[in-house]
């Protein structure tokens, strides 16, 4: 197979219209997964996160659409291809798993019978086939009892039961992408522990590249080789993980970084909170969006928007940054 | 009206209490909750929300209480308030035992407690301005004795949790998330109490926004010195604001601490394993973190198991935690206190 | 919405003033229109001994069936002569009225049980609902027949045995919405700072529970006026030789064929009239939500 990458999202741009105009909920993003990987994506409601999820799988709201921009997967063009083509591509190579799971599953119809629909549409197998297949997916994510469980309907399932089984309708037909978007959000700390051991293990044992979204900061540092940081449906940061944490060059994953309480923090601190709140997709500011909120800003921040350019290792949107300075504490504070 | 306050003044002392003293206790409190099934809707159930729980809330500190979803917290902290019937039990509020008052002195009380809700959208009437919902506590308690006095102190609230002036006559779904619950904490500061409860008070908010609540929980608790019980199911945030931290498993207190020694030195294994599956923002310490992963789901309190409830779910659990249910002081260090017969060391 | 300040603000019971209602008027102009239109109809109501041109009960065997336009008869004559349009402005002295009792009846009896019932909960609700549960087992328009029947026929009983087959509706409504308010958070706010529940249900439900209640008075205002013309029909309702909407269109029905505006007329004066209440239920439903206040 001839590609570089698994996938390519390039200079994607979708917008979604509303009430009161249009928002340009990604606008400008490009990325690459490689086959294994985990990537994470973060940023807060409304960053684009998950619109540009939605855009890779082409499953974009009635009111938005990709207006510019080329995604790429396996050397296929995406966003070139039909309908019925895209439909075969969703089921079986890409997979996608929500936020929530509570409305993921169809009450009606048992579970077995549909983690196993992925297999009658596109493996052609007849219903008993998939759903013994759909058991022995359950057994692999961790479904106990998964003979007994498949005849069970939604309802019976906790939420936790609930992930795996959208998880296990993801994998019954081997994709070499997962998009995880919000996986765990809805879910308690320890059940979202245990999904977390799973799609880690997931990835390991079938090299799964996956997509993990998330406004988790700690659920980015322990799952995610590199990590994307949107902001105004804009990549403000993309980098290896580590060197991201360690010295992020964005202003805004710098206070993200400040503002949120750390459980192995030793004394009581004052946290460092993001001042104002986040933009209006709207209305949005000319130059960088982060300006009215960054503690960093020059004039050149509100007049002129930066590109995303290489800053030490790593990548970010910032002329403070660019121009070689160093984001610490006491210029911030 | 200031006789009225003299009067409960009085009746306060008369029932003994010091400021030395815990300002809540709770004793041997039940809050279930029948569930009901059939045309003449005969009781089937009971859930136990709270099933038994004895805690102190000290003046002053800030009383963190988490706990997975179901597992009693937020009923707690409504018992407490008396917003929901507790089935049992006592709450003393500086001596005074809440599940006893008769409505009019109850509704009196509330002067005194306030709380704060996580949904920022459904805590606010749509109905109502700013300026009413902050001015309606003023009403019921005649704190405001004209209408200028009444917008002075609508003005000084907006003033205190870092909102405009401007914003009194506007409508709640005029503001942001984060805007909308600094109304919320304006609306319980506004009887000037000192007790709140903070239901979740942070957790429906943008990541960016949360510090930023925080901060402002902690000025105004050291401003008037408020006593918080701080309900909430992130660990890391209950640890950075509380003193103490109070850890709930379907319906009981399984242990509690100091909010240092809680995370240092968990004793329960729920707590233990409640520590570990939150993750922490530094790649190099998450990965080589060693995780305890729960197997199974949260027990249900509509039919929790026997002797401990933790047990089902437990990588510690011996016969004999099936057998009878381990008392809170169990384990009994003082200040820390754990409901487990084989505690982690 | 700032308060006088002379106003001691604890005991200010009422806030909506006129001056209040006249703003609403000025800054929307849907409600505006559709006022006007409902307040047409009522003067319509009011003036029709003036307005008529002729007596409505009036026979005139010689200029029966004239078609509309006819000079001297703008909308024509009925079978017997009768002047149409005098019978249509005389005719919404019986339906207008028929309307509003109808649907104070229905909005009163069943927003009280709704009201109460979800409040209270329990065997209250549990006995309340039972009881609007037995109400709503009849088709509406038997029940109205049966209560007209024990009360004995005419208008008046006519239009309480409307409110009546309303009642459930409003209840079961008001019910529902009480429910789930009382789920809101932000009433346990509201008990939380120590409200009597008077003042949660006068201040907190009864404001929220006004959407709804708009949108089913405009509603059951059009099932009112439809009713009362069937019970008239029947002979229940409206008596001979009142003119009545109902009764002319179920008269007037004999003559599709041949003279179609016999019912045409006052099947267009009830679409006018219901049309308007829909009208204006709707548009302050949007003007009242401070949500869609721009």
């Amino acid at each position: 197979m001839a590609f570089a990458h698994l996938l390519e999202v390039d200079d994607i741009h979708s917008h979604l219209a509303v009430k009161d105009g249009t928002v340009r909920a990604v606008d400008g993003v490009s990325f690459k997964v490689d086959a294994g990987e985990t990537l994470g994506i973060v940023g807060e409601s409304g960053s684009g996160k998950s619109m540009t999820a939605l855009s890779i799988m082409r499953l974009l709201p009635r009111s938005g659409s990709i207006v510019q921009g080329k995604v790429t997967f396996k050397g296929r063009v995406l966003t070139e291809l039909s309908e019925d083509e895209m439909e075969a591509i969703r089921g079986t190579e890409i997979a996608m798993i929500f936020q929530d799971p509570m409305t993921s599953l169809n009450p009606v119809y048992r579970t077995g019978w549909q983690v196993g629909e992925p297999l009658r549409i596109h493996r052609h197998v007849d219903t008993r086939t998939s759903i013994r297949a759909a058991a022995d997916l359950f057994q692999k994510v961790g479904i106990p009892d998964a003979s007994k469980r498949v005849t069970q309907f939604p309802h019976m399932f906790s939420g936790g039961m609930r992930q795996r089984a959208m998880i296990a309708m993801g994998l019954s037909t081997s994709p070499s992408l997962l998009i995880a978007d919000e996986p765990t959000t809805a879910l308690d700390v320890t059940i979202q522990a245990q999904i977390l051991e799973l799609l880690r293990t997931l990835n390991r044992d079938y090299g799964t590249a996956t997509i993990l979204i998330t406004h988790n900061l700690g659920v980015v540092a322990g799952m995610c080789d590199r990590v994307i940081v949107m902001y105004a449906g804009r990549v403000v940061e993309q980098g290896r993980t580590e060197d991201v944490f360690a010295r992020p060059e964005h202003p805004y994953t710098w206070s993200l970084l400040r503002s949120i309480p750390r459980l192995d923090a030793d004394e009581h601190e004052p946290l460092k909170p993001i001042d104002g709140s986040p933009p209006d997709m709207v209305r949005l500011p000319a130059g960088c969006k982060f300006t009215p909120r960054c503690p960093f800003a020059i004039p050149r921040c509100a007049a002129e928007e930066p590109e995303l350019l290489t800053v030490r290792d790593q990548l970010s949107r910032c002329w403070v940054t660019q121009a070689g300075a160093t984001l610490d504490g006491d210029q911030g504070g | 009206m200031a006789t009225k306050v003299a009067e409960a003044r009085e009746g306060h002392s008369a029932s003994g209490w010091t400021p030395a003293q815990p300002l809540v206790e709770v004793r041997g409190l039940r809050t279930w909750f029948p569930v009901r099934s059939g045309v003449i809707s005969r009781v089937v159930g009971q859930v136990r929300a709270v099933d038994g729980v004895d805690l102190d809330i000290r003046q002053g500190e800030t009383l963190g209480l988490v706990g997975e979803s179901g597992c009693g917290k937020s009923t707690l902290g409504r018992s407490i308030l008396r917003l929901v019937q507790p089935t049992a039990g006592e709450v003393r509020f500086k001596g005074q035992d809440l599940l006893r008052l008769g409505s009019r002195a109850m509704r009196r009380t509330r002067r005194e407690m306030a709380i704060i809700f996580q949904d920022p959208f459904a805590s606010l009437d749509p109905r109502q301005t700013v300026a009413d919902i902050l001015g309606e506590a003023l009403d019921i308690h005649h704190l405001a004795r004209t209408g200028r006095a009444r917008k002075e102190r609508v003005s000084e609230l907006l003033g205190l949790v870092g909102l405009s002036t401007d914003f009194a006559g506007r409508y709640p779904h005029e503001f942001s998330g984060g805007q909308r619950q600094r109304i919320g904490i304006a609306r319980a500061l506004a009887v000037d109490p000192s007790f709140i409860v903070c239901d979740e008070p942070i957790s429906a908010l943008d990541v960016s926004i949360q510090a930023q609540i925080i901060n402002l929980l902690e000025q105004l608790q050291e401003k008037f010195h408020l006593t918080y019980l701080f309900i909430a199911h992130d660990l890391s945030v209950v640890k950075h604001i509380s003193d103490r931290i109070a850890v709930m498993y379907v319906g009981k207190v399984v242990e509690v601490s100091a909010a240092k020694d809680l995370y240092r030195q968990p004793k329960h294994p729920y707590t233990g394993s409640l520590l570990s599956a939150i993750p922490i923002p530094d790649p190099r310490l998450e990965r080589r973190r060693e995780r305890i992963i729960l197997k199974g789901d949260v027990a249900s309190p509509l039919n929790p198991p026997s002797g401990c409830r933790f047990r089902t779910r437990c990588f510690k659990a011996q016969p004999r935690c099936a057998e009878t249910e381990p008392p809170l002081d169990t384990v009994n260090l003082g200040d820390h206190k754990a409901a487990c017969y084989y505690p982690l060391s | 919405m700032s308060n006088a300040p002379a106003i001691v603000a604890a005991q200010e019971p009422i806030r909506r003033t006129p001056v209040a209602v006249l703003e609403l008027l000025r800054g929307h102009r849907r409600v505006a229109a559709s006022f006007v239109l409902v307040a047409i109809l009522f003067l319509v109501a009011v003036l029709s001994p003036v307005m008529s041109p002729h007596d409505p009960l009036a026979v005139s065997p010689d200029s029966s069936y004239l078609p509309p336009l006819t000079p001297g008869h703008v909308l024509g004559t009925d079978e017997l002569g009768r002047d149409l349009l005098s019978r249509i402005l005389w005719g919404a002295r019986v339906s207008l009225p028929v309307a509003f009792v109808a649907v104070a009846v229905g909005l009163f009896g069943g927003g009280l049980i709704g009201l109460v019932s979800g409040y209270a909960g329990g065997i209250t609700d549990l006995l309340l609902m039972r009881l609007v549960d037995a109400l709503l087992a009849f088709p509406g328009l038997i029940l109205a027949i049966a209560v007209v029947a024990a009360l004995g026929p005419g208008l008046r009983n006519a239009m309480i045995a409307i409110g009546i087959v309303a009642v459930p509706v409003y209840a079961r409504l008001v019910r529902a919405v009480v429910l789930q308010l009382k789920q809101m958070e932000f009433v346990v706010a509201t008990r939380s700072l120590g409200a009597t529940p008077l003042r949660l249900i006068l201040r907190h439900l009864i404001p929220n529970l006004l959407n709804p209640i708009i949108v089913q008075v405009s509603l059951s205002a059009g099932f009112a006026i439809l009713a009362e013309a069937t019970l008239s029909f029947l002979g229940l309702g409206a008596q001979l030789p009142t003119p009545d909407w109902g009764q002319m269109i179920n008269s007037g029905a004999s003559f599709l064929n041949n003279d179609p505006w016999l019912a045409i007329v006052p099947g267009a004066a009830i679409s006018i009239t219901v049309y308007s209440f829909n009208l204006l239920g709707d548009s302050l439903r949007d003007a009242l939500d401070p949500r869609l206040r721009s």
